[in-house]
Parts: C-alpha cells; structure tokens; sequence
C-alpha cells in the first residue's frame, strides 16, 4: 500500500474510511472493498455503462472515476436505490416487459433510467434511447428496455 | 484492465499545484473521462495525478461585457444547461449534447478535453471558430494564448510542463452552427463542423481543429477541396471530405437564412 490515501466517503448512506490505493477505480472499490457486487465491471474504459453508480446525485462511470476521488461525496448504488424502493416501479416495468435477459446491464441501464425519471421530463422515445446511449445491452435490442422507461416516465404524476 | 500504480494528490491552491506538478511523471487529473480511460488501457502511465478538481474558482461561468468566460473545470453537464452559455455561446452548449454520455458529461470538463485536444472532440474546434481565448498559468503567472495557436498537432498544445488551463474566454453572440455526423449518438465524430460568421472549423479533419474560410459558399467548398482528412475505419479521406462538404452547405444554409 505505497500510495494509499485515507478516503472518507458514504456509501447508500453508510459513511466509510479506508485506505485506499489510488489505482484503484470506484466500481472496483464497492465490489471489492464493501462488498457490493451490484454495480458491474464491463469494458473498464467508460463505453458500456455496466458501472454506472451515482456520487452527489449525478450519475457516473464507475471505471472511470478513482474511489480516492470520492473522498467527501455521497455514493449511491444500485443495492441502496434498490432497498430504499426508488428503483420499484422501474423494476417492475422491466420485469413485466421482459426489458433483461442475463441481467448484466441492468443495474447500469437502471441507474441511467432513474437519472432520466426523476428529470420529470415526458421524453420521446429517441430521447431515451438517447439517454441510455451509453448503456450497452447485448441481449434484448433494447425495444423492451425502451417500452419499460416509456411506461415509468409517462405513468408518473 | 486495470490502471497502474501511481501516486495520487489534491491541492488546494493553485500554488499548491504548481510544486507538485514539478514532481517528475506528475500529470494533472481534472474529470478524468479521457486519462482514466488511458489509464486502464495503459497508454499511460505517470508517477502522481494532481487532481485540480479541489482549486478554487476554475468551476465558474461568467458573462461578461461580449465575452462569457468559462472555467476549466465547468462540466460538459453543466455547459449544456447552463442558461448563460446557451444563451451567449449556444454553439458551445449544443457540441456539449454530442459528447459521449450522461455520465460522462457528469464529469468531465472542458479545460480537460482543450488540454487533451483530441482531433476528433468537439470543444477544439468550437473554440478555434469562435476565436476564444484561453489562460494559462504556472507558478510564474498566467499568460494568454488565441485558440488557434493552442492546437499545435495531434494531441499537442501550447501548454508547457507544469501548466494548467485555467479559463477560456469566447466572445459572445453573432451565428454559429454545430453539426457532427456520428454511427451512433455519443460516438466519436465521423466529421463535424462548427461554424461562426464566415469561419468554418472542421473536426475529424486532420490533427487540429481545420479552418476553411469563405465569404461565399463557393469559396469555403474551394478551401475545403484542399483538406485531406485522416481515413478511419469505416470511411476514407474521400468519404470524409464529402460528408465534410454536405455538412458545410447545411451550415452555410442556416447562417444564411434571415434571422
């Protein structure tokens, strides 16, 4: 641990300090270090969007942010999005819509969803595709994915 | 895919910055969505990151009288929203929607992506159209430097070791265009143009930001003839030069077209 920083940072509400290599990436942090294996490691270079995880309320690469950089801010993960229920109606949409197959995109593909439910905004359904540019899904062509934020987004008051 | 070891510092002043950047294999870290990448593919591999993130005041937009100025480290996320810059620079709030995606224009910034100066980003050459100014420090002082004089090759700038854009300035209002033709929304530029009053600046066109200027629309094709954009993987210099030339007559339609 040559170049370990003390990091402070609270995870899903949970503050946390540990030393922290600064090689080390955010998503690799959570996995690794705390355990939670939600968020998931894809290309490691920022193009698919498996890692997606939000610090101070804005989404993020998890690749492609250090977890020493998150000293001080407030991370949240598809684990804590999903026991607070925030995730619950997308959840349900992708699940009645059939909007997964092998799941390994999902956590990400909800995290960038959410970012684009709570703007409040009656998007298209190019915007969304739009939105979850940075999403890859190799399994459903992402029809099925479409129709789930479309149901939330125009379903919502 | 992971990053090799290195050492990792925040200052919290600029002359804090200064001193480790003279740390040899130090490199400045600002949103990271570019040298993170690097990083993991090992293309890179320094001693020290400074993170300027924590430096005061290179986070600011402010209009001014004619000009707006931006912070290096202004998000792509914010430049889209922010009402000043679509307002004054709408030029530059529109090429922020192309950059990659949500997540990413979280992060990274705009001081980063000049700094990088990546033949195919979007930043560079609205900056070279609009004729911005940009401002340079190191532990001496700050220095000014004109847009086009920045971009010196491919992936080569101005900047000298142990300096940090700081600000740009880019004059505001007259009418710009931004077009960029992508496979894909977020993906790296085909071709795309950025063009202000009779300045036409093309990117994905060489190895810095390509100027054609014309004050006819057959002037500016006749520049253009001249270019010889780099082939990629899918289209050659000819394609390139092309889609080059329809994007130059849908700009010079809409600036033509009374206001």
């Amino acid at each position: 641990m040559e170049h370990a920083v003390e990091t402070t940072l609270t995870v899903n509400g949970t503050k946390v300090t540990r030393r922290i290599e600064p090689r080390q990436h955010l998503v690799d942090f959570l996995r690794e270090e705390l355990g939670l294996t939600g968020s998931h490691v894809g290309c490691e270079h920022g193009v698919c969007g498996a890692c997606t995880v939000r610090v101070d309320g804005e989404i993020v690469r998890g690749c492609l942010m250090l977890a020493v950089q998150a000293d001080g801010c407030k991370v949240e993960t598809i684990e804590g999005l999903s026991d607070s229920q925030e995730l619950s109606l997308l959840q349900k949409a992708f699940h009645e819509k059939n909007a997964l197959q092998c799941g390994f995109c999902t956590p990400g593909m909800l995290m960038a969803a959410q970012d684009l439910v709570l703007s409040k905004r009656k998007v298209s359904r190019e915007e969304i595709r739009m939105h979850i540019s940075g999403n890859y899904c190799r399994c459903t062509g992402y029809q099925a994915i479409v129709d789930a934020i479309e149901e939330v987004i125009h379903g919502q008051g | 895919m992971k990053a090799p070891a290195f050492a990792y510092a925040k200052p919290k002043s600029l002359a804090e910055a200064f001193a480790l950047l003279r740390t040899p294999g130090a490199k400045v870290l600002a949103g990271g969505q570019s040298l993170i990448p690097s990083l993991n593919m090992r293309l890179s591999a320094p001693d020290l990151l400074v993170d300027i993130t924590g430096l005061p005041g290179l986070a600011e937009i402010v209009p001014g009288r004619g000009t707006v100025r931006v912070g290096a480290l202004v998000t792509h996320a914010r430049i889209e929203r922010n009402s000043d810059v679509r307002k004054h620079i709408p030029m530059l709030a529109e090429a922020a929607t192309h950059i990659a995606h949500a997540a990413i224009r979280n992060r990274g910034t705009l001081g980063g992506s000049l700094a990088l100066a990546d033949p195919a980003a979007e930043y560079p050459a609205c900056a070279v159209a609009l004729e911005a100014i940009f401002t340079i420090q190191n532990s001496r002082g700050e220095r000014t430097v004109n847009a086009a004089a920045f971009f010196k090759g491919l992936f080569e700038t101005d900047l000298k070791a142990g300096e940090i854009l700081t600000c740009v300035e880019f004059p505001a209002g007259g009418k710009s265009v931004f077009l960029e033709l992508t496979r894909r929304h977020g993906d790296y530029a085909i071709i795309g143009l950025a063009a202000h009053g009779s300045r036409f600046v093309f990117f994905g066109a060489g190895p810095t930001p390509v100027l054609v200027k014309g004050n006819s629309l057959a002037e500016a094709k006749a520049a253009l003839a001249r270019v010889e954009p780099p082939a990629d993987l899918y289209h050659s210099s000819k394609t390139k030069r092309h889609l080059a030339g329809v994007l130059l007559e849908r700009a010079w339609n809409t600036l033509s077209k009374p206001r």
